[in-house]
């Protein structure tokens, strides 16, 4: 066991002397590590006086008091109520939640996107395949901001409310944004959410019962169609119960802008477009080398046993598909949350913009820029940590 | 084996093959296009589909870009007039474009910077030339020549603060000081995260999460706004060094992953030869287990540094004029601001032909590589 680190200890005890020592390759670890310890402990005592008296110097306060100040600056687009007399705290909050719904829709955009592109490549038609692959290579060999950059002056060049461009009878595409018409406010609306979400999960335990049933019995229950039913047929009931209202906001242009219907800011749309389109290009390819991870020959053995395509895909294809998918196509939707911070450079307010004007106001840059570092590095561990409880869930169980 | 075919004796084959099969033997076009295009009833309807919307914007780019275009032309109204895309803004305005803010009467300097920097870096990926003797010299000398082009201030050349410096340039400094900066360090890295010393161990993984973690804005605002305050009072570093070894840490980080995906690939025995040679840890990392690891994760170090190229263009957010920032304060200019979808093309062009230049390299290193020859 000893023989490896080198120190030598065959038959009788060797002399102790100074020389071994100093050769001896535990002494040397340890000194080593010690030194190194030293050296990460000194730099670090070094800075931190560095930053105490360059602040001193500069009159700047420190520590994290400042989230309780007024804030004086308005925010244009917030999910929850914010005004100029809100706090610094409140201001990140604000921002916080715009970071999350832009990423949360450029992930949902970026997934359809790259799974079609991804399928689409490994088509048996020549032309998809090549129209897809161009389509990876252009999307993932431009710089995101550059995409962004693009979408957004485009959206800004677009024509004034007068002019808008009509979107097939239900939308009006201006420089001020989308605006689309929706249904108007209702109070069953909530209610149908509360339908859709219980649809779901009645589903899910309508699976889960169907395997046990077949893993029990051997009798096969599909369950395709009664779960869209149920996804489906909840909300529309409780639509129907609520008395069906079918009212709609339509958008009625007035003077320089809309009226009615719902807006989407040209900020929000270009970074949207901006990161979508980049992630879905990596996506697209995470997706091709799934599905080819399956053998070609466990898809030919399943089709001669008389599966249906659907059941191969289903029960062959996807369990494999998805083990080698799913931890790189994690790592792309924490890429992507990290890309919307470039909102900065079309003013959507996400942390990062939000963060930057506390930072320009308070002048303190090492505790506003150490805000945004944590929440990112929160959603970075959570990512992470959900992803090692998926990889033990799937991870092959050898019998 | 031509020497030996020909001194064979001819032998009457007692059996004719019923059916050759030649893998190279050309398939009949009106075949492929049928295997290809139209196995089926669904897959016909596709392609026609498919190949309609190509077509059509096939069309327009063609009507657009060439057709109804304007290439030449100092006068915005000419192209306000025509209906297609106007080159014309590259051409009037390429010299801001790609040399951003550097005084206009020294942009010659920059274009000799250029063609020293690129030769250079063609000559140093050539294996013909991958020999210390020639290469230290190579970067020394072009190092010097291009840090005078740049600067001036001797041989009579002006001096040229590096706030002013700008464009194509300041991306190739940006991004080649990322890699020159970068790599050490992600060997450092991953060597520190292999390492079977706990605090060296703990150091790089910290390091390495913390950074993978962040967005590389953040990174940015650190080493703009809070590295100074690092400093004891009076000590300045210089602002593009700043961005360039926040930007080359950032990178390291990913690197390091990936360097260490190599270093696991290394089978122990490996490690155990070179410890029954007597070699010592040094000599074992360079001589047996580097150049074997970074040899095996080379595809995926080829993709993080093309990533590279496309990171600096992040610097736009604390405003150093790389060629995007210098593009999009040549778009304000109200006579040619509406020809901003070619301008963006040009950029998004040269990003484009230099990411492929990389990856077709790196395409030739693997295959280099898988033959043996380096």
């Amino acid at each position: 066991m000893t023989h490896i680190d080198g120190s030598d200890q065959r038959g009788a005890k060797p002399r102790q002397t100074l020389s071994t020592l100093l050769y001896s390759k535990s002494f040397r670890t340890a000194v080593t590590q010690v030194v190194m310890a030293a050296v990460v402990i000194f730099i670090g005592l070094f800075l931190y006086q560095n930053v105490v008296e360059n602040l001193r110097a500069q009159n700047i306060a420190t520590g994290f008091g400042f989230l309780e100040q007024t804030s004086q600056f308005d925010i244009g687009e917030k999910m929850i109520t914010y005004s100029a007399r809100d706090s610094y705290g409140r201001a990140f909050v604000v921002g916080l939640l715009n970071t999350l719904s832009v990423s949360a829709a450029g992930i949902f955009l970026a997934t359809l996107i790259g799974f079609t592109v991804g399928i689409s490549r490994i088509s048996s038609n020549w032309l998809l395949s090549k129209v897809a692959t161009g389509y990876v290579e252009i999307v993932r060999n431009i710089p995101v901001i550059l995409q962004v950059i693009f979408w957004s002056v485009l959206l800004r060049n677009l024509p004034n409310a007068r002019n808008a461009v009509e979107v097939y009878g239900v939308g009006f595409l201006t420089n001020r944004g989308l605006t689309f018409a929706v249904p108007a406010t209702h109070p069953i609306h909530s209610t149908m959410g509360i339908a859709l979400v219980a649809g779901i999960v009645l589903a899910i335990l309508g699976s889960i019962w169907a395997r046990r049933h077949r893993e029990s019995t051997g009798t096969y229950v599909n369950m395709l169609w009664p779960s869209i039913g149920l996804v489906i047929g909840l909300p529309v009931l409780a639509w129907l119960f609520g008395g069906a209202p079918t009212a709609i906001s339509y958008p009625v242009q007035k003077g320089f802008n809309f009226q009615g219907g719902v807006t989407i800011s040209p900020e929000f749309t270009a970074l949207l477009i901006g990161i979508a389109l980049y992630a879905s290009g990596f996506i697209a390819e995470i997706v091709r080398a799934g599905l080819q991870a399956t053998p070609k020959g466990q898809i030919e053995a399943a089709r001669s046993m008389g599966f249906r395509p659907w059941f191969v895909t289903r029960y062959v294809v996807l369990p494999q598909a998805l083990r080698v998918i799913v931890p790189p196509l994690t790592s792309q939707y924490v890429s992507l949350i990290k890309n919307s911070s470039i909102a900065v450079v079309v003013g959507y307010p996400d942390l990062v913009n939000i963060g930057n004007t506390v930072m320009n106001q308070t002048g303190q840059a090492v505790e506003a820029i150490a805000v945004m570092m944590l929440v990112y590095l929160t959603i970075s561990l959570i990512t992470s940590t959900f992803m090692n409880f998926y990889n033990r869930l799937v991870a092959i169980k050898e019998r | 084996m031509t020497t030996q075919s020909q001194h064979a004796p001819k032998m009457a084959t007692p059996l004719e093959p019923v059916m050759q099969f030649d893998p190279n033997a050309k398939v009949p076009f009106a075949k492929w296009v049928q295997k290809h295009l139209f196995t089926s009833l669904w897959q016909s309807l596709m392609t026609l589909v498919v190949a309609a919307l190509l077509l059509r914007f096939a069309w327009f780019v063609l009507k657009w870009g060439v057709i109804d275009a304007v290439f030449y032309t100092p006068d915005p109204d000419v192209c306000r007039a025509a209906a297609g895309a106007c080159w014309a803004v590259i051409v009037e305005k390429h010299r801001p474009m790609l040399f951003g803010l550097y005084p206009y009467d020294e942009h010659w300097r920059l274009v000799i910077m250029m063609v020293v920097y690129l030769s250079t870096i063609v000559a140093s990926l050539m294996p013909k030339l991958w020999n210390f003797k020639i290469l230290i010299p190579l970067w020394i000398l072009s190092v010097t020549s291009i840090g005078i082009l740049m600067f001036g201030g001797v041989l009579g050349l002006v001096y040229v603060p590096t706030s002013e410096w700008g464009g194509l340039p300041l991306t190739m400094i940006l991004f080649s000081g990322t890699v020159l900066i970068g790599m050490p360090v992600a060997v450092v890295l991953a060597l520190g995260r292999r390492s079977p010393m706990p605090v060296a161990r703990g150091v790089s993984v910290v390091f390495i999460e913390a950074l993978r973690g962040v967005p590389l804005i953040t990174i940015l605002f650190v080493a703009v706004n809070v590295f100074p305050l690092f400093l004891p009072a009076g000590v300045e570093v210089n602002k593009l060094l700043r961005i360039t070894v926040g930007i080359a840490i950032f990178f390291a980080c990913y690197q390091a992953e990936v360097i260490r995906g190599g270093l696991q690939a290394i089978p122990t025995g490996q490690y155990e030869a070179a410890a029954s040679l007597n070699m010592s840890y040094w000599q074992t990392t360079r001589k047996i287990i580097l150049p074997q690891a970074l040899r095996i994760s080379l595809p995926a170090i080829t993709n993080h540094i093309i990533a590279a190229m496309k990171n600096t263009s992040f610097v736009i957010i604390i405003g150093l004029f790389d060629i995007l920032t210098a593009t999009t304060a040549v778009m304000q200019d109200p006579l040619w601001r509406r020809y901003y979808i070619e301008a963006y093309l040009f950029v998004a062009a040269v990003y484009l032909f230099f990411g492929y230049a990389l990856s077709l390299y790196a395409r030739q290193v693997e295959k280099w590589i898988n033959s043996g020859r380096i």
